[in-house]
């Protein structure tokens, strides 16, 4: 359906490209790719989907012509905050909104000790995984990535057209981990993090793959700053590169959750994210980035009867 | 908290001090003979708003106990609002930090005056005195960076 509706943009010439997914290696792998007329046979669209792919477009508006980029409901806050930071001319982009009922995590699957896939069918509720030894049957629920369990709801904000049903996947709360690493004691709270910190390589996914993180030049590839090394010296790179990180994105971030997604290491990166969401919500009102173009984020703007930061003193949680 | 047991060891401070105000802020406490500790190391910046987050963790990594940024007071800032901004990136920056597990009183903001040299020297010894508590920051140092 999608594949004929993108056939018939393309001859009506909106556009001459398709931003998408391809098939990647193995059955359940999808890469973000590009499509011409030619080779548009090879849009695939399922729920491996997870990819958020307006990041690409980045790359392709010095390029002449107009791009279809299909969009899920939480790629479309992406998208929107890319336009109103200049990176992305929504007059080059067609935006098509393509359902959503969350999308399959398969490392999930491996965990649940689901080895040798070879292939995942979809039967409503259900998925049924092929694997080297023999058949099983997984809830659907149990395995969509952890960026669909806090879903940003059904709704595509700002897209041209939408195809197909989505679904909101939300279980529990946004905030509860946040909260409760708050409610422990800094000692508490530094072990957690330096045990997750510490399993960082620094192999950059986390910085290339966010939609906020879209600098040209970025502070990181300065040398000097130390964290590029061979290997970590010390944890100070490692607490600096994600600290920075996730501070230059504050207020930008729209939790679409791909940091956490593309670590190979498994670190809830989105934690550092959302405790910076969390705050802003909690000390300068409530704010989703990325809601419609041309938003003012909170870490750009003030007010005259902001809080001290010695609110950060008085707040609840652990005393220090 | 844990409690300091070395009684020689005295804390590493640096405190960031806009140009405008509190730099001239300190001045007027050394003319006016008040005390604040020796420790305390003073980065002139021309602006509170100038303070990148970077700049913390540099100071944390190269041996700061506590970082203290000082800056004029809201409304008066010599370039109108670049103090209200700052307001904003260090509330969320020092609530980031706590949540990493640096303990908050490390850091802090405070608003002081060319005219108040007084506060200045006040805000300074209670500051020490915090951070003495405190102890050494052994979590965000870095071997290196160890005399």
């Amino acid at each position: 359906m999608i594949l004929e509706r993108v056939r018939a943009l393309m001859s009506e010439g909106v556009a001459d490209r398709v931003l998408g997914w391809e098939a990647g290696e193995s059955a359940y792998d999808r890469t973000p790719a590009f499509f011409n007329s030619e080779n548009l046979d090879n849009l695939k669209y399922d729920s491996f989907c997870g990819c958020n792919v307006s990041k690409y477009l980045v790359a392709e508006m010095p390029k002449e012509g107009k791009i279809i980029a299909l969009i899920k409901p939480c790629d479309s806050y992406s998208l929107n905050q890319l336009c109103t930071e200049h990176r992305v001319n929504r007059e080059k982009v067609f935006a098509l909104g393509v359902g959503c009922r969350g999308k399959i995590d398969v490392e999930k699957l491996r965990a649940m000790g689901v080895k040798g896939i070879t292939d995942i069918a979809e039967d409503g509720d259900m998925l049924k995984v092929t694997t080297l030894y023999g058949e099983k049957t997984v809830a659907r629920r149990d395995a969509l990535l952890d960026k669909c369990l806090c879903c940003k709801g059904k709704e595509h904000k700002g897209v041209d057209e939408v195809i197909g049903e989505s679904e909101e996947t939300t279980v529990g709360d946004k905030f509860g981990m946040v909260a409760k690493l708050e409610a422990m004691t800094p000692d508490e709270r530094f072990a957690f993090w330096r045990s997750e910190l510490s399993k960082c390589i620094r192999c950059n996914a986390c910085r290339n793959v966010c939609p906020a993180c879209s600098c040209v030049k970025c502070v990181f590839d300065n040398p000097n700053t130390g964290v590029a090394n061979k290997a970590a010296a010390d944890d100070f790179e490692e607490n600096m590169f994600h600290i920075i990180r996730a501070f230059h994105v504050a207020g930008r971030c729209t939790d679409c959750g791909e940091c956490s997604r593309v670590c190979p290491q498994g670190i809830p990166l989105h934690l550092l994210n959302r405790k910076f969401i969390k705050d802003i919500n909690e000390l300068y009102g409530d704010y989703q980035a990325g809601e419609e173009i041309g938003q003012r984020h909170p870490v750009i703007d003030f007010t005259k009867a902001d809080a001290e930061p010695s609110v950060v003193h008085q707040r609840g949680g652990a005393k220090a | 908290m844990s409690v300091n047991e070395k009684k020689d060891w005295t804390p590493t401070i640096v405190a960031f001090c806009c140009n405008w105000c509190s730099y001239a802020g300190a001045d007027l406490a050394g003319s006016g003979r008040m005390s604040y500790p020796a420790n305390v190391k003073i980065i002139r910046i021309p602006c509170s708003c100038r303070l990148n987050p970077m700049f913390v963790l540099r100071a944390f990594q190269r041996g700061a106990d506590g970082v203290i940024l000082c800056g004029c007071h809201p409304g008066d800032c010599h370039y109108s609002t670049g103090n209200y901004y700052a307001r904003r990136r260090m509330t969320l920056l020092f609530s980031m930090l706590d949540y990493l597990g640096i303990e908050r009183s490390r850091t802090r903001v405070e608003w002081v005056s060319a005219a108040e040299g007084a506060k200045f020297a006040a805000t300074m010894n209670d500051f020490a005195k915090t951070i003495t508590e405190l102890g050494e920051n052994k979590k965000l140092g870095d071997l290196r960076c160890k005399e």
